[in-house]
């Protein structure tokens, strides 16, 4: 497996203290008012019955329109029947703007991606030869030539060459990033820029259908299709209206038989229906999906289908890499531990001064540390006359420094051991107590050894251990409180994996795991009927990226990785992993709130109707009217500008989705019904009541 | 003791008695569909009808033996109808008209018990007896067989296997229905009750003049009667006759007879999807709204305000004096929540509430706790809805019992809740619309209109309970009541077959702290509010112009 290093500083991907409202919650979203205005001719171009049909629900509401207008038509006298028909049309459009609001914002962002794909000229190897060819021609397998300045033609991997490369048109991160030949970093994406050197890539993806193509279509909501738990919602409300239509349609033969015959003319019946069916949540339903997807956008993450969207709610399984996402890429210098007779001082004097040469990040913390602890200045390696440096290599596994008669030498057990030996040294009883001691503890143990006039010996030992980044503990419980179980994915060894899974407070851990036994896992995690969800960049990872229900790849990963998971982090910074779930939470609770709020209210709606149209009939049916609406006309009147208005109104919501906290699913349903359910049943009271008093004070009303 | 305290003690006496038999008959009935053993005279049955009893049947095999066997079960009756005349043992009735016996052969077998006869003065042992009273008990077994199969959809899984109809339905019968009826016969005749024979007599009346009364096989058919939520009565009265239902304490009995079995079944099936507070959700959930009912049922009937009612202690027409208000508000409150349409009273006569209670206790779906059977599968039905409404709320992908509620699962359920409206309201506005159906009300205005939109909610919600004042004996209301009931059993049942299969082949999903708690007051609260909502606003437009229209005008 691979191990992801952020580009960026490590504490960047840090939950921000507190965790809670900060904008990297799920939650946050940009809502402009001026959107409706802007959106509004998008609206209108929806009308067409044939992109209308796919709402059932919305769709009666057309066809009540074309009714109500023909019939005000028939009777153009008739103000209550133009006053209806406005606001049918005025309900129908307002649908329509919610989800043109919610493309539009796509929109925006598609359009810039644009401006990166047009225009690249390919410079094609063929044979020996290069021809200058257009980015559209390219076939898949062929090789290309990127220098300095060229924008690359199209997806491909870097076969020749290492360059950097600036890929701000599709990450917006500016700070140029490395692409080499071979190994996890070959990937290059079209539409990106060359900066510097020269690759000869390999195109892997046909033209049109490239990432940054797909982003596009993805972005301006295009390629969407409805997601499972969409289509069953779909039905749900569709059946409902069959319901209310079949309530409408037999309450003819009813009021005739009862005598209401006038009170009950098409257009009351229309307005009925209308005010009955969900039309808010049928009016939202596609903008709340549109806007969950905008909103991983938001965060730089492309779902490639809502589906992975809506998986990221269910999953039940995270498994997260131990480097980059749970503790930081690099373990860290943590104590010095001496051996017995040696002062600590003297041996951190010893780390720091053989660690000088040791530019790897280990290297760098012991410095750091003994300056921290011991106020050891780090000394510049020139200001030392006469010292000889051993850097640090893979190969001896040491680094350290000759300075005259005294060799300093720091690194790993064996090898230091190795040194000691070969000058004959002596090891002390009590080294090879506190090495055990740490690995113990999950830690790498550096030996530190120096030869001088008193011979080869060793002073101690320093304890490199993982850190863990900081309020990672915390969002492991949130995790755990939403019954999400977390495993974490390391190489290390079973001890040090323990070691560092207690100390993150992660459930479960995988050690020395292979590719193998990372998809092992996954088959086993989905055997039991959970979904997992994990990050990945490597080529090797890219069987598990596509056995997970959620696999997000690194953007900075290969292209086979990218291939294979359903999500791309555009940030490349796995600990988004959290925030995906999150968001796709918030979108089904976004969809069920709206739901149960926009059958709750139709409770308040039959209180204004079913008094206006029968209480001529049947007087006594006017004690149903507790809100006490000034006519019969004002209270259909004013339930159907409420039923229109609550759209409009809940567009703001739809878009940036309900208020999204980690918790059980007991407090969370309570708190929802309550705010939703209960909100809903309520509300439209006040509301209906509130639009009645406005409209009586209009003349020849009331 | 007045009244009202009389039918509180009722009410409490019928509760303990309903939780001491809830336990052992739960876990019985659990045990019984469980069972790999057949007992001897069982494999006689299977043997003589040729079924393999040990045979899994998928959703389509289940569903086809249901429809052949309830088919055969219509002819049959149908025939033994039209040849009462030639038949020994009929007490010299003569064959039933070929709409009227349709109308009888649909309501028996689809467990309605809709009578647009007179059981007196048309039906003789034989069919009584030798029809009816089978089919009480066979009808009865299917609706339990049915809902055993949807249980075992959400307790199985990666199969799609639902268990073995024959078995199901031989087993209910013999195993659970032909006990308790034997014993619940003795009860009925040690009560009073008449088990006879015996042919038409004439016998004096106190008021002078004499009339005609035949005797019968009454308490054992009274006994199926309420156990299978069947409801149709040996006699015209049913059970406010005297020979059906002769004391307050059998009153009582029967009301138990009628709850006992539906209020169980919420055990047997939190045993067999292995949790048992998963029925008793289920259970909290229709003891809360039956017990709403009757509170209300009870409070409309005796506030019921004038200086005549006050003299009779409440709403008095069309009551026995032996059972009074709260003897009679129980049973109507248990007989429309349960399919049972069985009457002590008359309906027609409550308080333009009451009647409307009565009428929205059936347009419920009858799950409060509902038929045998029926009862349970149409409330996992709406709980199936009411997880999908707010299951979306906690963030994930709906799910009940380890299931995921997904696309085909919600279509099953939404066409499973869209069958009885369509029947009822269209049925209804179709009769109002055309010119003759209108001539069988007895009272024009808002309570003509609740006498037909009673038959066809009793009808299609296969109560068979009737309003009384209609005259339902036409061609009309005899085939389009037949053709409700056959719907409103039949279609929902293919429904709810599909659905089990399609649950018993998905794999369950384990449950973690981000799932919806099914088994938990909350949720509880949320299925009654799911029920009475989807429901009201279903219902609320006719509701308004039938009782609500009375009702509000008192």
């Amino acid at each position: 497996m691979s191990t992801a290093t952020p580009a960026r500083a490590p504490h960047d991907d840090l939950p921000p203290p507190g965790g809670r409202g900060a904008p990297t919650r799920a939650g946050s979203g940009l809502f402009d008012p001026k959107q409706l205005l802007k959106s509004f001719p998008d609206a209108l171009r929806k009308l067409d019955p044939r992109v209308m049909i796919t709402s059932p629900v919305m769709f009666v509401v057309l066809v009540g329109s074309v009714v109500t207008t023909a019939l005000a038509l028939a009777d153009p006298a008739d103000w209550f029947g133009w006053a209806i028909t406005g606001w049918l049309w005025l309900t129908t459009v307002f649908a329509n703007l919610a989800e043109a609001v919610a493309e539009g914002r796509g929109k925006a962002q598609a359009d810039t991606l644009r401006t990166a794909r047009t225009g690249a000229v390919a410079r094609r190897i063929t044979g020996t030869k290069e021809e200058r060819v257009a980015g559209t021609e390219l076939r898949v397998g062929d090789l290309v030539v990127c220098e300095a300045g060229d924008i690359v033609p199209g997806d491909g991997d870097v076969v020749d060459g290492v360059a950097s490369v600036d890929e701000s048109a599709i990450t917006g991160e500016s700070a140029p990033v490395i692409r080499e030949s071979g190994g996890d970093r070959s990937a290059v994406t079209g539409g990106t820029k060359v900066l510097s050197d020269r690759v000869v890539v390999k195109i892997t993806t046909k033209p049109g259908e490239t990432f940054i193509d797909r982003m596009i279509s993805l972005v301006e909501g295009a390629a969407r299709q409805k997601t499972p738990n969409e289509i069953a919602l779909n039905i749900l409300l569709a059946s409902l209206t069959i319901v209310f239509l079949l309530a409408v349609v037999t309450l003819k033969p009813f009021a005739i038989y009862a005598g209401a015959d006038d009170q009950t003319s098409l257009i009351v019946l229309t307005a009925l229906l209308v005010c009955l069916i969900p039309t808010t949540i049928g009016a939202l339903l596609s903008a709340i999906g549109i806007a969950g997807m905008d909103r991983l956008v938001q965060r730089n993450v492309l779902a490639m289908s809502g589906r992975a969207v809506e998986a990221a709610g269910d999953v039940s399984t995270l498994l997260l890499d131990k480097t980059g996402t749970i503790t930081l890429g690099n373990r860290q210098a943590a104590a010095f531990l001496a051996v017995e007779g040696v002062p600590e001082e003297a041996l951190a004097d010893a780390a720091q001064l053989s660690s000088l040469a040791d530019e790897t990040p280990e290297g760098r913390s012991v410095v750091v540390l003994a300056k921290e602890r011991y106020g050891l200045r780090e000394r510049d390696r020139g200001e030392l006359a006469g010292a000889e440096w051993v850097a640090f290599t893979a190969q001896t596994r040491m680094s350290g420094v000759d300075l005259g008669g005294r060799r300093i030498r720091k690194g790993a057990a064996g090898s230091v051991l190795a040194w000691v030996a070969e000058r004959g040294g002596s090891v002390a009883a009590d080294a090879r107590a506190l090495t055990d001691r740490i690995s113990g503890a999950g830690g790498t143990p550096l030996l530190v050894a120096v030869e001088d006039a008193e011979g080869a010996r060793v002073l101690g030992v320093v304890h490199l251990k993982d850190v863990v980044k900081e309020g990672m503990r915390e969002r492991f419980d949130e995790l755990r409180r939403m019954g999400i179980r977390t495993v974490m994915i390391t190489g290390d060894n079973p001890l040090t994996a323990k070691a560092i899974a207690e100390e993150a407070g992660v459930d479960d851990f995988l050690a020395e795991a292979t590719p193998e036994d990372k998809m092992a896992l996954i088959k086993r995690e989905q055997a039991g009927g959970k979904l997992v969800a994990m990050t990945g960049d490597g080529t090797n990872d890219a069987p598990a990226l596509a056995q997970a229900d959620v696999g997000v790849a690194m953007n900075t990963g290969t292209s086979a990785a990218k291939e294979a998971g359903n999500m791309v982090d555009l940030d490349s910074n796995p600990t988004k992993l959290i925030e995906i779930v999150e968001i796709g939470k918030q979108l089904l609770i976004t969809r069920g709130a709206l739901t149960t709020f926009s059958l709750a209210n139709d409770v308040a709606k039959y209180f204004a109707i079913i008094p206006a149209m029968f209480a001529v009939a049947y007087p006594s049916l006017d004690r149903l009217n507790i809100m006490g609406l000034a006519s019969p006309e004002s209270a259909i009147l004013s339930a159907v500008i409420f039923n229109a208005l609550i759209i409009v109104a809940l567009v703001p919501l739809a878009l940036r989705g309900v208020r999204y906290r980690p918790a059980g699913a007991d407090r969370m349903l309570r708190r929802n019904l309550g705010l939703y359910g209960v909100g809903g049943l309520l509300a439209p009271f006040a509301g209906i009541k509130l639009i009645d008093l406005l409209l009586t004070l209009l003349p020849g009303i009331g | 003791m007045s009244p009202q305290i009389a039918g509180v003690l009722q009410l409490l006496a019928l509760i303990a008695a309903l939780a001491l038999a809830y336990r052992p008959l739960g876990d019985y009935m659990a045990g019984v569909y469980s069972s790999e053993k057949h007992y001897r005279p069982e494999k006689w049955i299977y043997r003589a009808i040729g079924a393999q009893p040990s045979a899994e049947m998928r959703w389509p095999a289940y569903l086809r033996g249901l429809l052949a066997f309830s088919a055969v079960s219509v002819l049959f009756l149908y025939l033994l109808q039209r040849l009462q005349g030639a038949l020994p043992g009929s007490l010299g009735f003569s064959s039933i008209d070929p709409d009227q016996a349709f109308n009888t052969a649909a309501s028996f077998v689809a467990n309605t018990n809709w009578q647009s006869y007179y059981g007196e003065q048309a039906m003789g042992h034989v069919v009584q007896t030798g029809g009816l009273a089978v089919q009480n008990f066979l009808s009865a077994a299917v609706g339990m067989a049915v809902a055993v199969a949807l249980v075992r959809g959400f307790a199985r899984s990666r199969t799609g296997e639902l268990g073995n109809f024959w078995a199901d339905l031989v087993r209910g019968t013999v195993r659970i229905l032909l006990p308790l009826s034997v014993v619940g016969a003795l009860v009925l005749v040690a009560c009073g009750a008449l088990q006879n024979f015996a042919g038409i007599h004439e016998v004096g009346q106190f008021t002078g003049g004499t009339q005609e009364w035949n005797g019968g096989a009454v308490a054992s058919q009274e006994t199926i009667k309420e156990l299978g939520t069947n409801g149709g009565g040996y006699f015209n009265a049913n059970s406010a006759h005297p020979f059906e239902n002769p004391s307050p304490l059998s009153n009582l009995f029967e009301i138990f007879l009628i709850l006992v079995i539906p209020f169980a079944l919420t055990r047997t099936f939190g045993r067999m999807v292995g949790s048992l507070r998963q029925g008793y959700a289920i259970l909290g959930t229709t003891a809360v709204i039956w017990l709403g009912f009757t509170a209300l049922m009870m409070w409309t009937e005796f506030a019921h305000r004038g200086p005549a009612f006050e003299i009779a202690g409440g709403a008095m027409e069309g009551k026995e004096t032996r059972f009074g208000v709260a003897g009679s508000s129980l049973f109507a409150v248990a007989t429309t929540l349960t399919s049972t349409g069985a009457v002590n009273s008359f309906h027609s006569s409550y308080t333009g509430f009451g009647g409307g209670i009565t009428m929205l206790g059936m347009q419920l779906g009858e799950i409060a706790p509902g038929g045998v059977g029926s009862g349970l599968y149409g409330i996992l039905i709406m709980a199936v809805i009411a997880v999908f409404l707010a299951g979306l709320m906690v963030g994930r992908t709906p799910e009940y019992l380890g299931k995921k509620i997904g696309t085909r699962q919600i279509k099953l359920a939404a066409c499973y809740l869209l069958v009885t409206p369509a029947l009822v309201l269209g049925f209804t506005a179709v009769a109002l619309a055309l010119p003759t159906p209108g001539n069988s009300m007895t009272n024009s205005g808002a309570h003509g209109f609740s006498e037909i939109l009673y038959a066809y909610t009793s009808g299609a919600n296969n109560n068979g309970s009737a309003f009384a004042g209609l005259d339902a004996d036409t061609q009309w209301f005899n085939t389009t009541l037949g053709i409700a009931m056959l719907l409103g059993r039949f279609l929902p049942i293919v429904f709810v077959l599909a659905l089990a299969g399609s649950l018993a082949e998905q794999q369950p999903v384990p449950e973690t702290a981000g799932t919806l708690r099914t088994d938990k007051p909350l949720y509880a609260g949320l299925l009654v509010g799911t029920i009475l909502i989807v429901t009201g606003l279903t219902y609320f437009p006719a509701l308004a112009l039938g009782p609500l229209a009375e009702g509000l005008a008192s």
